[in-house]
């Protein structure tokens, strides 16, 4: 059972070939050149005031955000701050929206952000809500599709790098989470040499309500302290399962990279959610002491709430039997994919030139017959042989990512020879292979994990770009390529740059989505605690060493513009209300030594910018976001009077208006 | 008076209802930034709207750039009197159908029409005193410029071409007078018994 290592050391001599070859190309003309170049223009081309097809939502990775871009044409529209502060959006600097940030650990203003799961009915994606996971701090975020705002994150307790995560059921009654690095249960102050001992894995399964979105801990599973990696939840035929990839079964804490790969077979976890959601509801699992962060954007008050919850529900399977089973697997499996029907499960082992592919039919079968092999922690491992339901034979090297398309194929990301190789799922034929630049890591089909993919592209997302781009020096772009599906042969049309790290992007029809777009938030719904819904209520109130102003803004104007009574040691709050209900008429707040970032309001919003003048002067604050005709004047000033003055407080806005 | 006429004339006074259902005029101004179709103002017989519930707030803001007025509905005092003048004529309809005299028909399209012109000359000087009575002090002036929309047709205000035309009530209030003046005509041409 080595013929994995043979071929791997085949590869590295192959590597260097390919390598050198690219190095000649380069030195020729620029990196390999499209063929075919006109035709493939012709179909990523958008004219000028023209809408994509898709939209295609992209982990920013290391940055934190997630990025929108249009498909065909790879353009960026926006990116979306979810675990990373935006000083551009003041997300994470307004005090609406720093709660959001809020964990166990304080506020945190940075995450690792990997897996965009766009909400489904039915397995099938409907746009409602963009799920994604933080991986170092563990924790998940959602995002409303119809304001492309992060509106909730919630922090999973028991987790060490939320990997597996965040990944739906079909009706998107739970989203998942696991551990990819197990963690002392509890923790405690013990030694990684103690790894088999202590350490320990959760997966989480966290109930979404169906009309809010918001997220609830239900339960999480305890395990034996592997990696879990990946995850896919069945549909069709197989919902009410979820499936998670593992590696370290060996348990190591240490150098990982010989430790964790010794093992020929690894699991694939199988989880039968809804026989635990029973086992819980029937008064199953243990309340487990936690301190962990909910964080809620209240739509009506515009401003997020932090909630500390202080337990969590622990199911351990080697104490409830009949729900969790192990899939022996070859070789550190990494992706986790199920097949349109339900019917297959696709694990990437990455260190293999083969394709496992397990039978959720035959899985019942082998669980029924009880085809078990042993048991590990308490937890049966079924038999190979018997849920295994075929093999996608020397497809490339390194497998990780599968997605469908609509019409029975599979592709599938092959990391180490960089290419994306198609297959058809039952016969487990290799039907095309096309190479990528560079070494592909997650792919995406439009659709191409539910239960009804739309097919047509698939976009690789690659973790190196070399020479695909104008070198910007040492730190490169990232970067996305897009292919033509919709012929025998898979056609490169598009590289795009993107920002971060993509590790998985999804796609959906624009017209799912563009329809529901959000154009201004109403005047009359905005129920913020500091609200000025007109000029004529713009104030100053002074509340101790706190200084509140109440200020509005509209086309070409802030009410008041014009504020004294501040003093040295102040803490000034401005709460500014945008009175716009006009289209695309946002308005920006900055002012002068503000320690934290500018404001950008949104028609019919309200945003918070906390300023502690450090010196006396008069102070000019401005409007950043170019809103009208009048914008340069847009403009106004604060009074700072020394600490200990008496000043009075006194605000205007107009010439007529100034106080005597 | 006929029968045929005097239904004619019920049929004139249910027709004035319909001037109250749909707006009498619309004005519209296209912009390029303005993709959604322009901003749209409707003038009804008894209010103003625009396209959406924030148009009409939106042509303020813009308006004020070049010092005009604000189009404030609660201010304009003939959208309390217009629904009253046309409930009158309503009745007055009936009330010739009621007392059959003929020649009380002329006099009441006669009314109508005036009232009609009345009203049309009224949303002139309306026009007018917006575009015109500009505040001195507004940021943009463009000399000799003047911003009145036109009554009706077509016509550039700087970067806008705004377009003015009547709307479905105009039609009512039209078929209305239509009616009755067929009414009158078959009443003295194709119908000479008594009288």
């Amino acid at each position: 059972m080595n013929i994995n290592y043979r071929l791997l050391l085949l590869a590295f001599p192959l590597l260097a070939f390919f390598s050198s070859c690219s190095e000649y190309a380069a030195t020729k003309s620029g990196p390999q050149a499209l063929s075919g170049a006109t035709d493939a223009a012709s179909r990523t081309y958008v004219p000028p005031g023209s809408y994509d097809e898709f939209y295609l939502f992209t982990s920013g990775g290391f940055s934190g955000q997630v990025g929108v871009y249009g498909l065909p044409s790879g353009r960026l529209f926006r990116y979306i701050p979810v675990f990373s502060v935006d000083p551009e959006k003041a997300y994470g600097f307004a005090e609406e929206t720093k709660p959001l940030l809020n964990t166990s650990h304080g506020f945190i203003p940075w995450d690792d952000a990997h897996h965009p799961k766009i909400s489904q009915t039915d397995g099938i994606a409907d746009g409602r809500w963009l799920f994604i996971n933080g991986n170092n701090t563990p924790r998940i975020a959602r995002i409303d599709l119809t304001t492309f705002e992060t509106v909730e994150t919630i922090e999973v307790p028991l987790s060490g790098g939320n990997h597996s995560s965040p990944y739906l059921t079909q009706g998107t009654e739970y989203v998942i989470a696991g551990t990819r690095f197990s963690v002392p249960i509890p923790q405690t102050d013990a030694s990684s040499k103690d790894f088999a001992d202590k350490f320990k894995g959760t997966l989480s399964f966290i109930k979404v309500d169906p009309k809010t979105g918001e997220m609830k801990i239900h339960f999480q599973v305890l395990m034996p302290g592997f990696d879990y990696d990946l995850s896919a939840s069945g549909k069709g035929v197989s919902h009410g399962w979820t499936f998670f990839t593992s590696y370290n079964t060996e348990q190591q804490g240490t150098l990982k990279e010989i430790e964790a790969s010794q093992n020929d077979k690894d699991y694939v976890v199988a989880i039968n959610w809804q026989k635990a959601a029973e086992l819980v509801d029937g008064g199953a699992g243990e309340d487990m002491p936690v301190t962990y962060y909910h964080n809620l954007m209240d739509e009506s008050t515009q401003t997020a709430k932090s909630e500390v919850i202080k337990t969590v529900k622990v199911l351990d399977p080697s104490k409830h039997k009949g729900f969790v089973y192990f899939l022996p697997t070859p070789k550190s499996p990494h992706g986790m994919d199920v097949d349109p029907s339900g019917e297959y499960i696709v694990a990437g082992g990455k260190l293999s030139a083969d394709l496992a592919v397990h039978s959720f039919s035959k899985m019942l079968k082998a669980i029924e017959n009880k085809a078990i092999e042993t048991e590990v922690y308490g937890i049966p491992v079924l038999k190979y042989e018997e849920v295994l339901g075929g093999t996608v034979k020397q497809g490339g090297l390194g497998p990780l990512h599968t997605e469908f398309d609509d019409a029975g194929n599979g592709y599938t990301s092959y990391f180490i020879s960089s290419e994306i190789v198609k297959w058809k799922v039952g016969t487990w034929e290799v039907l095309d292979r096309i190479p990528t630049y560079y070494s592909i890591g997650h792919l995406c089909v439009p659709g191409g994990d539910t239960r009804k993919p739309w097919g047509k592209y698939v976009i690789a997302l690659n973790k190196i770009t070399k020479d695909r781009y104008l070198p910007t020096g040492p730190e490169l772009t990232q970067s996305a390529q897009l292919y033509d599906i919709t012929g025998e042969k898979m056609k490169l049309l598009l590289d795009f740059p993107t920002i971060g790290e993509p590790h998985y992007a999804q796609a959906i029809p624009a017209n799912i989505l563009m329809d529901k777009s959000k154009k201004v938030y109403r005047l009359d719904e905005n129920n913020h605690p500091h609200v000025t819904k007109s000029e004529d209520q713009a104030k100053v109130v002074r509340k101790g060493n706190e200084v509140h102003v109440y200020m509005t803004t509209i086309r070409s104007h802030f009410t008041p513009d014009n504020i004294e009574g501040v003093k040295v040691g102040d803490e000034v709050y401005f709460h500014v209300t945008n009175l716009e209900q006009d289209w695309d008429v946002p308005h920006g707040f900055a002012v002068l030594g503000a320690q934290n970032s500018e404001l950008l309001i949104m028609p019919g919003v309200t945003r918070t910018l906390k300023w502690e003048p450090k010196f006396v002067g008069n102070f000019p604050m401005y409007c950043t976001d170019f809103c009208s005709a009048l914008h340069q004047e847009m403009q106004g000033y604060v009074r700072v009077s020394p600490a200990g003055s008496n000043t009075p407080i006194k605000y205007w806005t107009g010439v007529d208006n100034a106080p005597l | 008076m006929s029968t045929f006429s005097r239904i004619l004339f019920v049929i004139a006074a249910l027709l004035v209802g319909g001037i109250f259902l749909y707006p009498i005029w619309f004005i519209k101004l296209d912009a390029p930034q303005f993709p959604e179709g322009g901003l749209v103002m409707y003038i009804w017989v008894n209010k103003i709207t625009g396209y959406t519930e924030h148009t009409l707030n939106n042509i303020n803001i813009l308006n004020h750039y070049i010092g005009m007025k604000k189009i404030e509905p609660d201010s304009i005092p003939e959208l309390k009197i217009i629904p009253v003048v046309l409930m009158v004529i309503a009745a007055l309809a009936l009330l010739v159908a009621g007392l059959k005299k003929r020649s009380l028909m002329i006099v009441w399209v006669a009314l109508f029409i005036i009232a009609g012109a009345v009203g049309i000359y009224d949303f002139y000087t309306w026009l007018y005193d917006y575009g015109h009575n500009l505040d001195p002090r507004a940021p943009i002036k463009v000399p000799g410029m003047s911003y009145q929309p036109p009554l009706l047709g077509v016509k550039w205000l700087l970067n806008f071409r705004a377009v003015s035309l009547p709307y479905a009530g105009s039609l009512f209030a039209a078929l209305s007078i239509l009616t009755g003046m067929i009414a009158i005509v078959y009443d003295y041409f194709f119908h000479r018994k008594k009288e």
